[in-house]
């Protein structure tokens, strides 16, 4: 990966990916085989800025860098920072790049980790804008869908909240790089953002949407479902509306193929019932534990970028 | 003589801004960030006939020669303008405008959530596509109504 900041799944070229994947298979083994691995960044220290709520994210990071030999800073939460006293995040970021080695942003608004990376030079990783990208689970995404199913001769369907979710449009802009039939599924008022649609078309991506499960289910590898979000809604009458939408349950799955893999970004409220947990169909607790691997990799190949 | 030479004078040195669409010039000053604080002539002329389109516009801007990176921008809501360069009163440059691959802080993000849209030191910048706009920050595209989202003068 030649860039210096990761801020949107764009920016991934396959070489890019597979090089991210290849490095995280290496730490997985390493961690699963219990073996202590080197201490490869022992003087790096990774600030975290998370202006929205965050438990995977903030924590695989954080684990990730300790993992690498690292440490990390965190800037707390938003209520507790200057941010509270009305400091932009221009300047905030550039007082960051004084403390941390590289910077994870979650930021409220769509653009932020870009324009943020345009003002330091450590590197910047977008830990989710909004609804606009989020990356780096679009590289654990990628890492459990090569795991489970493989990423060529793919058939995905994509559930849920496709106009807010940014885990979903990091993760089909990505997925046009790879030979992937893409089905997305959700209700009319939530279908993927004109700019998402766009860059599929551009890539010539092989893309259909529906409003009904049922009509793909079947020929599903891989079913990744997402939450309705209501924190991003205008107004709660309209979540109210497609709230629940879409629930995966037993009988859900009695149409899917035995080989479906069911992934999902978490946290989830209601879309997936707890009785797929322990079926063979159930990838998302494993997809999280991903998540170390997969930012230890991408910091890995970040850092070693900017040495 | 056209109607439009006659409700406007020849212009002795400066820029003719010329087959803009009917109604737009002001927008087109606007982008072009005139505002006759310049203290230099601008003479405007707004929906006058044009066999070509009806009806256009036509912008006279005095003692300044504008650059084709200047005019560019104008093909966001004037793609067919012509620019003609005077000097003496004669024409001595024809350009017509390109569009340019960027446009930087002409124009304001109509995603709300958009970090240009917060109070941070940072200019808008916009690529330009085939059909349209796209926020390098945010991605947002816009197709339609390029002249409602102007954020300049």
């Amino acid at each position: 990966m030649r860039q210096d900041h990761l801020v949107a799944a764009g920016q991934l070229s396959r070489a890019d990916v597979e090089r991210v994947l290849d490095r995280a298979a290496e730490f997985d083994a390493a961690l699963e085989s219990g073996e202590s691995l080197p201490a490869r960044y022992p003087e790096t220290v990774l600030a975290l800025c998370f202006y929205e709520p965050s438990t995977r994210t903030k924590m695989s990071f954080e684990t990730a860098m300790k993992r690498l030999g690292g440490d990390v800073v965190d800037m707390g939460s938003v209520d507790a920072s200057s941010v509270k006293k009305g400091e932009s995040l221009a300047d905030t970021v550039r007082v960051i790049e004084g403390y941390g080695d590289g910077i994870v942003l979650r930021h409220p608004r769509e653009g932020a980790a870009r324009m943020a990376s345009e003002f330091v030079d450590v590197p910047v990783v977008n830990a989710g804008d909004g609804a606009g990208q989020h990356p780096s689970q679009t590289l654990l995404d990628l890492y459990t869908i090569r795991e489970a199913a493989g990423l060529d001769d793919l058939t995905i369907g994509i559930v849920g909240d496709l106009k807010y979710g940014r885990t979903v449009h990091s993760l089909a802009t990505a997925l046009t790089e790879f030979d992937a039939h893409m089905h997305f599924v959700s209700p009319d008022s939530l279908r993927l953002p004109r700019s998402v649609r766009f860059d599929l078309h551009e890539a010539g991506a092989q893309v259909r949407e529906h409003t009904e499960l049922d009509d793909v289910l079947p020929e599903l590898d891989v079913l990744y479902v997402t939450r309705i979000q209501r924190e991003r809604f205008p107004d709660e009458d309209e979540y109210q509306k497609v709230a629940g939408e879409f629930q995966i349950d037993a009988d859900t799955l009695d149409a899917a193929s035995d080989d479906l893999t069911v992934m999902h970004p978490l946290p989830r409220v209601d879309e997936i019932a707890p009785e797929i947990d322990d079926t063979d169909y159930a990838n998302y607790f494993e997809q999280a534990h991903n998540g170390v691997p997969v930012r230890m990799a991408l910091l890995d190949l970040l850092l070693s970028n900017h040495e | 003589m056209s109607d439009h030479e006659l409700r406007v004078s020849k212009i002795r040195d400066g820029t003719v801004l010329d087959h803009l669409p009917g109604g737009s010039a002001l927008h087109v000053l606007a982008l072009l960030g005139i505002d006759g604080s310049e203290g230099t002539g601008v003479s405007v002329a707004m929906n006058v006939p044009s066999d070509r389109m009806g009806t256009k516009d036509v912008v006279k801007v005095e003692e300044r020669e504008l650059s084709q990176a200047e005019v560019d921008v104008l093909s966001l809501i004037a793609p067919r303008a012509t620019v003609n360069i005077v000097q003496e009163y004669a024409v001595i440059e024809k350009k017509r405008v390109e569009r340019p691959e960027s446009v930087a802080g002409v124009l304001a993000c109509p995603n709300s959530s958009c970090i240009t849209n917060a109070d941070e030191p940072v200019t808008t910048r916009f690529d330009v596509l085939d059909d349209g706009l796209r926020c390098s920050y945010c991605e947002e595209i816009i197709r339609e109504g390029i002249a409602d989202h102007l954020d300049v003068g």
